[in-house]
């Protein structure tokens, strides 16, 4: 249960998740300027009606992962396409756990060989879209994971 | 245009194309014109308006990638009052046709691929391959934390190490790329910008330890900043900081290096942040005079200096408006060299450029389809009189392209040139109504964007405030929409897509960069006169605290004496500070 004020204790499950919106963190982890997905993607998610908070560049995983906590979101959708997804978003995951956040989703996408995904998926990071998806699928798969969080977390 | 404002210049400009240039000399009599007026409106009223009431065009509200309206047919009236004189011949100003008089007759373009991986010795093994195969032209890429000047045990650089290109801690790594290689024999392009000063320091260190004078070190640095902040946000300081350092290299490497190209001022980023074509012609050649004004402040002659300039533009699919985007890029350069700065020197006129095909266009579904995107983008690139090309490997929205693509990217090339029969004609698509009319268009809309940056307060305000960025957001977006709406069609991703197959092979890099390296330089830092070192960096603190100063000899002393990568972009740090973009969104 993710702390919230008085008024939303007394909500139901459900009733939380009609009444809240998604708040949701783009953020890119890494040494990493290619925002344009980034850019775009937070202002689809925008779009969808979901309150978007964006990283700006270059902040770390710890960054990114405080911000996360600080900013109270339900999802964190993380952008790589430097090749460095396999130990930033991980990082960013366990991070996430330590300080509070287990009940976070953790999202990715870029440019993430196949091969990467299974691993990433297993640790509870998904979607892993890459460059030419659309933002339907995309805003979907947040609503999907966000829906699931909420019911049974 | 880089601080000075409220010039009308770029207003005057937009407007005379707007009423066309020339007055004398026009390509077709008044009288013929006016035939062709009447040809038209009477082949609209019985030809064209009966065929397509019976049966109806797909194409509604054409327009093209930037969103110019187009209508179905060119005659000459759309290109009635542009004087031949104004297009000129090839090698003549204002170098439409191009910049030199026979282009492919003469020379081929450069087939310039550029690679770097992993650890020095992969690259320098890369590279002596390369060279065995004839190629003269060396093109370097390298990883993220040596592009944002971080050494390879810094805590950013874990797990980037070696991915995107071949890391550099320290000059020692450069003698490892270099190792066997003779400087004075070949010619190096370096894909680096906010280290740029840097890096050239150490490929003059490993000139200086392999005898080669200075002044016979060919090669290019890209180290165009304002596209940085613009578009590929790859930056350690801010932005006036940087244009400092810029400044220290121009003025260095036209004395000392006169044959480093030290900007390759670079639309391709800024093209693949998501911008327009017209985006991508405005703002790239907004650049261009920013460097100018920059070197003009720094007391060099534009002679001086301007040949060592060249672009490097984005191809993408809008084949003409592609096209039309070269052609129109060399007219505004010379006219406005010309024009603006007073510039007579013929070679400082000319805008050389190399060209890339585009990576966004790539799709990582049916990655094959990518074979066809690259090999259309890189026609429009030879029929635009492109200097040189590097194609696209079309597993590239994957990965780092593996050897057999990167083959096929190359192949691509050789096949346009010794298959096609294209070379033998000069700008073969000068005086296409249609093309000569774009081009126009095109050229109009930069002007319109040059006076638009002059009024929010010159390119280094706009780029402080983020309006160049915003426009950018916001044209990426638009295109995004599109796409998802199904306005603009990609095959195999809203058209024609289907259940993917098996995934394509993919280049793997592992750790073992990024253990090697922390291990050199380690052993650097073990090896090196410590005092030194501290002196050198010391020096070269005054130096940039010192405005006058040309930081770029203090610089090359303490990297000849191994002060790592990150501790000479540390230097800076602690001077200027670090750069937080405005907010985008």
């Amino acid at each position: 249960m993710k702390p919230g004020g008085p008024e939303r204790i007394r909500l139901t499950k459900k009733a939380t998740a009609v009444q809240r919106k998604i708040r949701i963190l783009v953020a890119k982890p890494g040494l990493d300027g290619h925002d344009r997905g980034a850019l775009v993607l937070a202002r689809a998610f925008r779009d969808a009606g979901m309150e978007v908070i964006y990283s700006g560049l270059l902040p770390s995983p710890e960054q990114v992962a405080r911000m996360a906590i600080d900013e109270d979101v339900d999802v964190v959708a993380l952008s790589l396409l430097n090749g460095a997804h396999m130990t930033a978003f991980p990082k960013v995951k366990r991070l996430l756990d330590k300080l509070g956040g287990k009940d976070i989703v953790v999202v990715g996408g870029g440019i993430i060989p196949e091969e990467d995904k299974p691993e990433l998926t297993k640790l509870g990071i998904t979607g892993l879209y890459g460059p030419g998806s659309s933002f339907e699928d995309i805003v979907e798969h947040v609503r999907g994971r966000v829906r699931k969080e909420r019911w049974t977390g | 245009m880089l601080r000075n404002v409220g010039e009308a210049y770029w207003r005057r400009k937009a407007k005379s194309v707007v009423e066309k240039r020339a007055k004398k000399g026009t390509l077709y009599e008044r009288k013929a014109v006016e035939g062709v007026r009447e040809g038209l409106k009477q082949w609209q009223d019985t030809v064209y308006a009966g065929w397509v009431k019976k049966s109806p065009e797909a194409t509604k509200d054409a327009q093209t990638a930037s969103g110019i309206p187009l209508k179905p047919l060119y005659t000459p009236d759309d290109v009635a009052d542009t004087g031949y004189p104004e297009q000129g011949f090839p090698g003549v100003y204002p170098f439409l046709r191009g910049i030199y008089p026979n282009l492919y007759r003469g020379r081929m373009w450069t087939m310039r691929m550029f690679s770097g991986f992993g650890t020095p010795e992969d690259t320098n093994k890369r590279l002596k391959l390369l060279l065995d195969h004839g190629e003269t032209g060396l093109s370097i890429a390298f990883d993220m934390p040596t592009l944002y000047g971080y050494d390879c045990d810094n805590e950013r650089a874990h797990g980037e190490v070696g991915r995107c290109g071949v890391n550099v801690s320290s000059l020692k790594d450069m003698e490892v790329i270099f190792d066997g290689i003779p400087l004075g024999k070949v010619s190096t392009s370096m894909t680096i910008n906010a280290p740029a000063t840097v890096l050239t320091c150490m490929y003059a260190g490993v000139g200086k330890k392999q005898g080669v004078p200075f002044s016979q070190l060919r090669g290019t640095v890209q180290a165009d900043m304002l596209k940085e902040y613009i578009a590929q946000k790859e930056w350690a300081y801010p932005p006036e900081a940087h244009l400092r350092l810029v400044r220290d290299l121009m003025v260095f490497a036209t004395k000392e290096m006169p044959r480093w190209n030290y900007i390759s001022i670079s639309g391709y980023h800024i093209r693949e942040a998501g911008s327009s074509a017209v985006q991508e012609l405005a703002f790239t050649l907004a650049d261009g005079f920013g460097y100018v004004e920059l070197g003009l402040e720094a007391g060099l002659k534009v002679e001086q200096f301007a040949p060592r300039l060249s672009f490097f533009f984005n191809s993408t699919m809008d084949f003409f408006e592609e096209i039309a985007k070269f052609r129109a890029a060399r007219r505004i350069w010379a006219t406005v060299l010309r024009e603006k700065y007073g510039v007579t020197d013929k070679r400082s006129l000319l805008l050389r450029f190399h060209t890339q095909t585009s990576g966004a266009s790539l799709t990582w579904q049916q990655p094959l389809n990518n074979i066809v995107r690259t090999a259309i983008e890189a026609l429009a690139a030879v029929l635009g009189g492109t200097q040189s090309l590097h194609t696209n490997s079309y597993d590239e929205a994957w990965a780092l392209p593996t050897e057999q693509a990167v083959e096929v990217a190359l192949r691509t090339q050789q096949i346009i040139a010794e298959e096609t029969g294209l070379p033998s004609v000069i700008d073969p698509l000068g005086g296409s109504y249609y093309v000569e009319w774009l081009t126009e268009q095109l050229e109009e809309e930069a002007y319109k964007y040059f006076d638009r940056i002059d009024k929010a307060g010159g390119l280094l305000k706009a780029v402080k405030t983020g309006y160049l960025q915003r426009e950018i957001a916001e044209n990426s977006y638009r295109l995004s929409k599109r796409v998802e709406e199904g306005k603009d069609a990609v095959v195999g991703v809203n058209k024609y897509a289907k259940p993917e197959k098996e995934p394509i092979d993919t280049l793997k890099i592992d750790f073992k960069a990024q253990r090697a390296q922390t291990r050199r330089l380690a052993a650097v830092k073990r090896e090196r006169d410590e005092g030194k070192v501290r002196a050198a960096l010391a020096k070269l603190e005054r130096a940039f605290e010192d405005e006058d100063a040309n930081s770029m000899y203090p610089m090359l002393d303490a990297v000849m004496r191994y002060a790592t990568l990150g501790e000479v972009m540390g230097v800076g740090r602690n001077v200027w500070g670090s750069y937080k973009e405005p907010m985008l969104l």
